[in-house]
């Protein structure tokens, strides 16, 4: 029998596990090897802090949403030996493999930031990527009393590029909710020169922090936390003094790709961005937010990816050719605050627009305009999330290829 | 497509100043590109061009700071000294590139 190995067993990593034991047929193996035994809903993980989920919201067992017909294996993975198509476990045990499918994600690395782990950490300064650090978010701002909110983004790329974004509008929100928004300053600092990476989206983005009154300190590329006067200091001699720090730290794919050394300066796999293979070997493939490709690093990207990537595995499978192309669609919600949203669709070659998504001019989404059902479709995501995309089926009315159908996009003279 | 002037040749640049044909480059240009944001070329100046120009062909991608750092051997305090205010846009710009696209 032949032997498909997945590591990683997050949002890429257990779709990949569900459509291959579904469709790979019996003389192919399938197995999975993650290192922790609970599956996180991570974009849950930004409305822990105001309350909207709990704990229970967004963590389950792993084990719940692998099929059956595969192998899960809980372990740490040491590396990858490409050249002789096998993993080493940590422990010295060896996996063989005729597929790899490298779905090791990405995480927050704080200690990239000269004294971000400092005493501030964890007390003062707190991130809202991981669980542990939505929790005690949600625990600060419970207990805020006022003051200097200071939001920073480390550097990019980072895994969900609105989220901090989302952060402060909800933050605006809760603050009014609670009576405390008149005693709190909102600061918005960020290396990027606008609000968001895409022009046209940033721009109405920009209106709505203005329109909240958050500050937004552009171009600022943080060097340092001083963790004794609680100011953050960019590279060119700039500082924000913070009552409360919201991090996001620099993302950095898993260790287990450096010390393979099959990644970038960030630990991110050189990946072909239309079939998904890894740019070092063909028989290794790359998906979710491992990969370095210059789309966004989100849930629905994973999920587009599997669509691909599981109809070229299976030509690859047969030896045949790999006619799937993966076109860069991101599908995202962003919450507004005050019970609206967003929605931003958009690929490599087409930045978010306005518009009526999946229908032209009924939606019901509004693209890049504000809307209550927008808030509705981010809620119900979840459900979506943990019953249907995770399993890999296709979720209604949304293709992996993004569909220029309800989107008005300017003409390039105007 | 404004053109000009600069170091005795004419070069053709965006509505932000970047070069559009890096043909049209040379270490002249570079130098009167320097100038233009108040910089005189040195050693140090030249090391930061030269990895930029070598990584360009690797991967036609500006390299961003960590990848400065880490490839290139250049500290970010050093960029930071050498080509102040927004050292990757102005480096990217001394040395004919496009403005690095925006992340994603």
């Amino acid at each position: 029998m032949k032997k498909v190995l997945i590591l990683g067993a997050g949002t890429a990593g257990t779709i990949m596990a569900n459509t291959l034991s579904r469709k790979a047929g019996k003389e192919w193996k399938v197995t999975i090897i993650d290192q922790s035994e609970e599956h996180y809903y991570q974009p849950g993980f930004l409305f822990m802090p105001f309350g909207v989920y709990t704990e229970k919201d967004v963590v389950k067992p792993r084990r719940k949403y692998l099929p059956g017909r595969a192998e899960y294996r809980q372990a740490k993975i040491d590396r990858i030996l490409p050249d002789e198509n096998k993993v080493l476990l940590e422990g010295g045990r060896e996996e063989p493999y005729d597929i790899l499918i490298i779905s090791t994600g990405c995480d927050i690395a704080p200690e990239e930031v000269e004294g971000l782990t400092g005493a501030d950490w964890r007390a003062r300064s707190h991130d809202f990527y991981t669980f542990e650090g939505a929790r005690r978010l949600a625990a600060a701002m419970k207990d805020w009393k006022g003051g200097r909110l200071v939001i920073n983004i480390a550097e990019m790329p980072i895994k969900c590029p609105v989220a901090p974004l989302e952060f402060a509008f909800l933050a605006d929100w809760y603050l009014n909710k609670t009576g405390m928004r008149d005693k709190t300053e909102i600061v918005y600092t960020t290396p990027l020169s606008g609000a968001f990476t895409k022009p046209i989206a940033s721009a109405i983005l920009s209106h709505l922090l203005d329109e909240k009154q958050i500050k937004v300190v552009q171009d600022f590329s943080i060097g340092e936390v001083d963790n004794e006067n609680h100011k953050i200091l960019s590279w060119d001699q700039r500082e924000v003094e913070y009552d409360l720090l919201v991090s996001v730290p620099p993302n950095m794919g898993s260790s287990v790709i450096e010390r393979s050394d099959m990644g970038d300066e960030l630990n991110y796999v050189p990946t072909n961005r239309d079939t998904l293979q890894a740019k070092a070997a063909d028989n290794i493939f790359v998906i979710g937010d491992a990969t370095d490709l210059p789309t966004s690093k989100a849930g629905s990207v994973a999920h587009f990816e599997a669509e691909v990537l599981t109809e070229n595995i299976l030509s690859y499978m047969k030896g045949e050719e790999m006619e799937e192309r993966f076109d860069g669609h991101a599908n995202c919600f962003i919450e507004s605050g005050n019970g609206k949203g967003f929605l931003l669709d958009f690929n490599y070659e087409q930045e978010p627009v306005p518009g009526h998504f999946p229908f032209p001019h009924v939606g019901p989404f509004k693209l890049l305009g504000e809307s209550r059902i927008n808030h509705l479709g981010k809620l119900a995501f979840k459900y979506v999330y943990w019953h249907m995309l995770l399993k890999g089926y296709p979720i209604p009315l949304v293709d992996h290829k993004m569909s220029y159908m309800g989107k008005k996009v300017p003409q390039k003279a105007s | 497509m404004p053109s000009k002037e600069i170091a005795g040749t004419t070069i053709d640049v965006n509505e932000e100043g970047f070069l559009t044909d890096r043909s049209q480059w040379n270490k002249d240009v570079a130098a009167a590109l320097a100038s233009e944001e108040g910089i005189e070329l040195t050693d140090e100046h030249w090391k930061v061009i030269d990895f930029i120009e070598a990584d360009y062909a690797e991967k036609q991608a500006i390299p961003g700071m960590r990848r400065m750092n880490k490839v290139g051997g250049i500290p970010t305090k050093d960029l930071y000294r050498l080509f102040p205010n927004g050292p990757i846009k102005k480096a990217a710009r001394i040395s004919g590139y496009p403005k690095p696209a925006s992340c994603v």
